[in-house]
């Protein structure tokens, strides 16, 4: 990860953060870098503290240790109005008695600009999100995808080096809110402002972030790129908390080998040792369906199952499969509209199914 | 596992953060601190002097003083007496009779059966220590040397007793049977009417709530109207009603209402609106769902009544008898006017501070009645949370469904009800406007010359709405502002904690209690603060402190409405708090601040029991003069100016509906554009 090979780079580091509320500890020895200009989501479930962390950047529950260094200052122990950045939360936190405009200003006012050039910032943000006409109304005569764009045109009404968003979309319906995934993403591109998303919802994350912090209990999981964290889990919570997947018990039996009960699996090269016990996964979207015959021209990996339940889910179909080889799990696999219908594939057949080994990863055994 | 470092090793935290304070976080902490210092000085402290007050004995330590005489000529003979061995042998003053208060004095001139002011005979008295201590006229000796006396002046040598600490006000109070009778008079009294207006209540606002009566508006108002009358009020109403001259006193049939019976009638009276207030919003949370359903499984009216009603209401229902227990316990006004020879805590406290002069017992009475009252508190209070966590569910309003059979009944009965109040008020009135009860019976304004009256006067009543507005002014700023600081500041969490617990501790002291404390804390000359007593400024500071706490939770309740991330937004955009303060905050929770207001001026109006042991001859008030002028006898102009109160407080309330609904129109135009 570059940012942390060249912390000349980094806008924003953070630095071994603890925080602690009474016996919980809500972060863990937390470090991360962020670049100039990055978009950086906190992904994570509920209670993994990711606004914790996000709340002790913004300086609103300051961190029992650690540090905060913003563009080169040690800003640990700032007050909020103290630091420089922008917030926005899921609740809007619009002010309901001030128009749209008067919101807006709020922040521009009482640092030097004349009123002229208050109204002129005001609406040139205004044409930025697009709600030109909507100046004199109040948040409440807006749509919650409105109002949510005010809030963000508020943070950023005054050119803050650094933009937190605190699940800005969780409150919002499903279609808005993919549609304000793009809109925050295109502006953010616009300004170069830093960023920092947080948010659970795993799809959100992966559309819009140049890198992702996945953080568990209130430690950091994996950095990296959303193809990164997606196709290569660092552990077995990642693997696990973003997307689907099956999951085995199974026993290193090779270099690229490992053993599930009696059937042996190939995968790509791992760092165990021989005989080592390991958690096993495959993504669904990863099972390639042959068939109900075998093609004559298989590779490795290939075994029959039985097709025990389909489900249709719109693009795809989810199937559980059961296996003699794998007595241990049902295992999912989603399969293209197109590759059922090709194949002709039907609820109870017997089909043969081949597992990539360079889709098969390995794990540490998570403690229970 | 890759990321190596999470774990197994597990670096400790080291060096712990220090939060750098924001101008802002200075200003609110200060702000805080100044606001906890008020209620330090306001309520903490005056209590702790009524509890260190209940502690204290005083005795004549006769021990203590030493005394030499002298013969005719003058001549002193050597032999010293100390007064302790004189009574000895005198008998001049029994055990008991040496105890007394902290103002006792007592003659010298009784340990000398052959004192005559007109003799030669010279005295010399000393103390023995420096704890004795007597008076020479109005000088104070407490020194060792021998004072050198005429006899003329010897006589005017008064001894003072010493202080010591213990039970024995206790002792001495729970030995006193007409004393102790109180207690259990007051519980009884206050059991009664609970379960009387409780009763009443209920079923009021169960009509109000779940039937399709008509007036309910009206009937609304009219249930509203006792909590503008001081309580003094219904008492003088009973004795026009139900008095040696009452209009129907045949329907006592020979029962005296002076006693239990009209202290029961009048507070079921000023009690009523408030557990209708309590119930009815109870009842009007209930969720329609569990009716449907009862309907759907074919329950009887009566067994949906009991299970579905009754638990729905149960926290009201009980919220609202420990919350008229308390007002009925405490409540000193009504008791003093109707009780007659029925003696209750609260008038006790009185008799035993202003009648007798007995400051110790008045403490100790204090003490005694304070325990009930906040045990009744903090059950209510334990309850009303619970209520607030019904409140939060999803439900569907119930909607009631025509029945003409039950309507009219309905309408009967709040029709009975409206008329026990209203009839309570219009006697009240009437006999303020006749010439002479029940003789001479025609209209005359003659009771309205206030001035000519004891009791204060008209400048009695505009003392009266100077302080209400006072304590309205004062009192919002002061509570809404607290209550502003400790809601939405961040950190300072003890300090937080110890604020909530001295706003929510006036709630549970009775205003008798909080009047006495007053006396020994601010009267005390020693206390630099002294010389705010006698004046407008300690009635106002004793008011608002007696009503802050229910003016803290209704300014809590609306900042709890409000986004929590408004001030992180407001830092964020690095603008002070200030300006979210008045820009945001005050606008948006302009209603609950003249609710507030509201709720000080009538209560000011209203309020007898704090301010009794406080008002000057300058500062008397209206609701005093009621209590001075029925005590003398002048009860129809007591009636007419427990009605001039009224008044007040209706229009009072008809400019507080005005601000609200105009005013807010213009500034909260936000609120109905949806």
């Amino acid at each position: 990860m570059e940012g942390i090979k060249d912390p000349q780079s980094s806008y924003l580091s953070i630095k071994n953060l603890w925080k602690s509320f009474g016996s919980f500890t809500a972060l863990k020895d937390v470090s991360l870098d962020i670049k100039e200009g990055e978009f950086v989501c906190f992904l994570g479930p509920s209670g993994c503290g990711k606004t914790t962390l996000l709340r002790a950047i913004a300086g609103l529950d300051l961190q029992t240790s650690g540090a905060v260094v913003q563009g080169g200052k040690d800003i640990s122990n700032f007050p909020a109005s103290e630091r420089d950045y922008g917030i926005v939360f899921q609740s809007y936190a619009l002010f309901p008695n001030l128009t749209i405009e008067k919101n807006i200003a709020f922040g521009l006012e009482n640092t030097g600009r004349s009123k002229s050039e208050i109204n002129e910032r005001v609406s040139e943000l205004l044409d930025l999100i697009g709600l030109p006409e909507q100046g004199p109304k109040y948040p409440a005569q807006l749509s919650g995808g409105q109002q949510q764009r005010i809030a963000l045109a508020r943070a950023i009404a005054s050119g803050p080096g650094l933009l937190l968003l605190d699940e800005p979309l969780s409150a919002l319906d499903a279609k808005v809110r993919v549609y304000l995934r793009h809109e925050i993403k295109t502006l953010q591109q616009k300004l170069g402002v830093t960023t920092i998303m947080v948010t659970h919802d795993q799809e959100e994350a992966l559309s819009m972030a140049d890198r992702i912090v996945v953080m568990n209990e209130g430690k950091v999981e994996q950095i990296g790129t959303p193809n990164e964290v997606y196709c290569k889990p660092e552990t077995l919570f990642v693997a696990d908390f973003i997307g689907e997947m099956t999951q085995f018990r199974g026993t290193i039996s090779g270099k690229s080998l490992v053993k599930i009960g009696n059937t042996e699996l190939n995968m790509v090269e791992h760092r165990f040792s021989q005989g080592r016990e390991v958690s096993i996964t495959i993504r669904p979207e990863d099972i390639i369906p042959l068939g109900a015959k075998l093609p004559a021209k298989s590779g490795k990996n290939v075994f029959s199952a039985q097709l025990v339940e389909m489900e249709f889910l719109g693009s795809f179909w989810r199937c559980k499969l059961k296996s003699d080889e794998f007595p241990e799990a049902l295992v999912t696999a989603d399969f293209s509209v197109n590759a059922v219908r090709r194949l002709a594939i039907e609820p109870n057949q017997i089909l043969w199914i081949e597992l990539p080994s360079e889709s098969i990863l390995a794990f540490d055994v998570q403690a229970a | 596992m890759n990321s190596a470092n999470i774990g197994n090793t597990v670096v400790k935290p080291k060096g712990l953060v220090k939060a750098k304070l924001s101008r802002d976080d200075i200003i609110m902490r200060g702000g805080m601190i100044v606001i906890a210092l008020y209620l330090v000085i306001s309520l903490v402290f005056p209590l702790y002097s009524m509890f260190s007050k209940s502690f204290s004995t005083f005795q004549y330590d006769l021990s203590k003083f030493e005394v030499q005489i002298s013969d005719d000529a003058g001549q002193f003979s050597p032999e010293i007496a100390s007064l302790q061995n004189l009574n000895k042998d005198l008998k001049a003053i029994t055990d008991e009779e040496l105890s007394t208060g902290s103002g006792g004095r007592l003659g010298v001139t009784i340990f000398f059966p052959d004192f005559s002011f007109r003799s030669p005979v010279m005295y010399r008295i000393r103390n023995v220590d420096g704890q004795g201590r007597f008076l020479v006229g109005s000088k104070l000796m407490t020194g060792t040397d021998w004072q050198e006396l005429d006899s003329n002046t010897f006589r005017r040598v008064q001894l003072r007793p010493v202080r010591s600490t213990g039970l024995s006000n206790f002792i001495n109070y729970f030995s006193t049977p007409a004393l102790f009778k109180s207690i259990q008079n007051s519980i009884f009294i206050a059991i009664i009417s609970t379960v009387i207006t409780v009763i009443l209540a209920f079923w009021f606002a169960y009509a109000l709530n779940r039937s399709c009566m008509r007036f309910k508006g009206f009937f609304r108002l009219i249930a509203m109207a006792p909590i503008l009358v001081p309580s003094l009020l219904p008492g003088i109403a009973l004795v026009y009603l139900f008095g040696a001259q009452g209009v129907i006193k045949g329907l006592l049939f020979g029962a005296s209402i002076y006693g239990p019976i009209g202290i029961i009638i009048g507070s079921v009276f000023f009690t009523f609106p408030h557990a209708f207030l309590i119930i009815s919003t109870a009842l009007a949370i209930s969720d329609a769902r569990l009716y449907e359903a009862a309907i759907s499984l074919k329950a009887s009216a009566w067994k949906t009544f009991w299970t579905v009603t009754i638990p729905g209401a149960r926290y009201g229902i009980i919220s609202a008898a420990f919350v008229v227990f308390n007002l009925v316990i405490t409540d000193f006004g009504l008791p003093k006017v109707i009780g007659g020879q029925f003696n209750v805590l609260a008038v006790d406290i009185y008799k035993q501070v202003i009648g007798q002069q007995n400051f110790e017992m008045g403490a100790v009475v204090s003490v005694v009645l304070i325990i009930p009252a906040i045990l009744a508190f903090a059950i209510d209070r334990v309850v009303q949370s619970k209520q607030v966590a019904l409140l939060t569910a999803r439900s569907v309003p119930f909607n009631p469904k025509p029945s003409s059979r039950a309507d009219i009944i309905f309408t009967i009965y709040c029709g009975l009800v409206g008329l026990f109040i209203i009839g309570m008020l219009g006697i009240c009135q009437f006999a303020a406007l006749i010439k002479f009860w029940p003789y001479d019976l025609s209209l005359s304004l003659n009771n309205y010359q206030f001035d000519k009256m004891d009791g204060g006067g008209w400048g009695a009543y505009y003392n009266s709405i100077k302080m209400a507005l006072l304590t309205a002014l004062i009192g919002t700023c002061v509570i809404f502002f607290g209550a502003y600081l400790v809601e939405k500041s961040s950190g300072f969490k003890t300090g937080r904690a110890i604020f909530q617990m001295f706003a929510m501790l006036p709630m549970a002291i009775p205003g008798m209690v909080l009047g006495l404390a007053y006396i020994f804390f601010f009267n005390n000359p020693e206390n630099p603060l002294h010389i705010v007593y006698g004046t407008m400024a300690i009635l106002v500071i004793c008011t608002v402190t007696h009503f802050y706490t229910v003016s803290h939770l209704t300014a809590v309740t609306a900042l709890k409405q409000m986004d929590s991330e408004f001030e992180s937004v407001s830092a964020s955009l690095k603008q002070p708090t200030f300006k979210l303060f008045s820009r945001v905050t005050v606008p948006v929770c302009l209603p609950a601040i003249l609710d507030i207001a509201i709720y000080l001026f009538v209560n000011a109006m209203t309020t007898v029991s704090a301010v009794v042991f406080l008002y000057s001859p300058k500062t008397s008030l209206a609701s005093i003069a009621v209590l001075n002028m029925d005590d003398a006898g002048d009860i129809a102009p007591a009636a007419a100016m427990g009605m001039m109160i009224f008044y007040t407080n209706i229009f009072a309330r008809v400019i507080h509906l005005i601000l609200s609904k105009g005013v807010l129109r213009r500034t909260q135009a936000w609120r109905s554009s949806n």
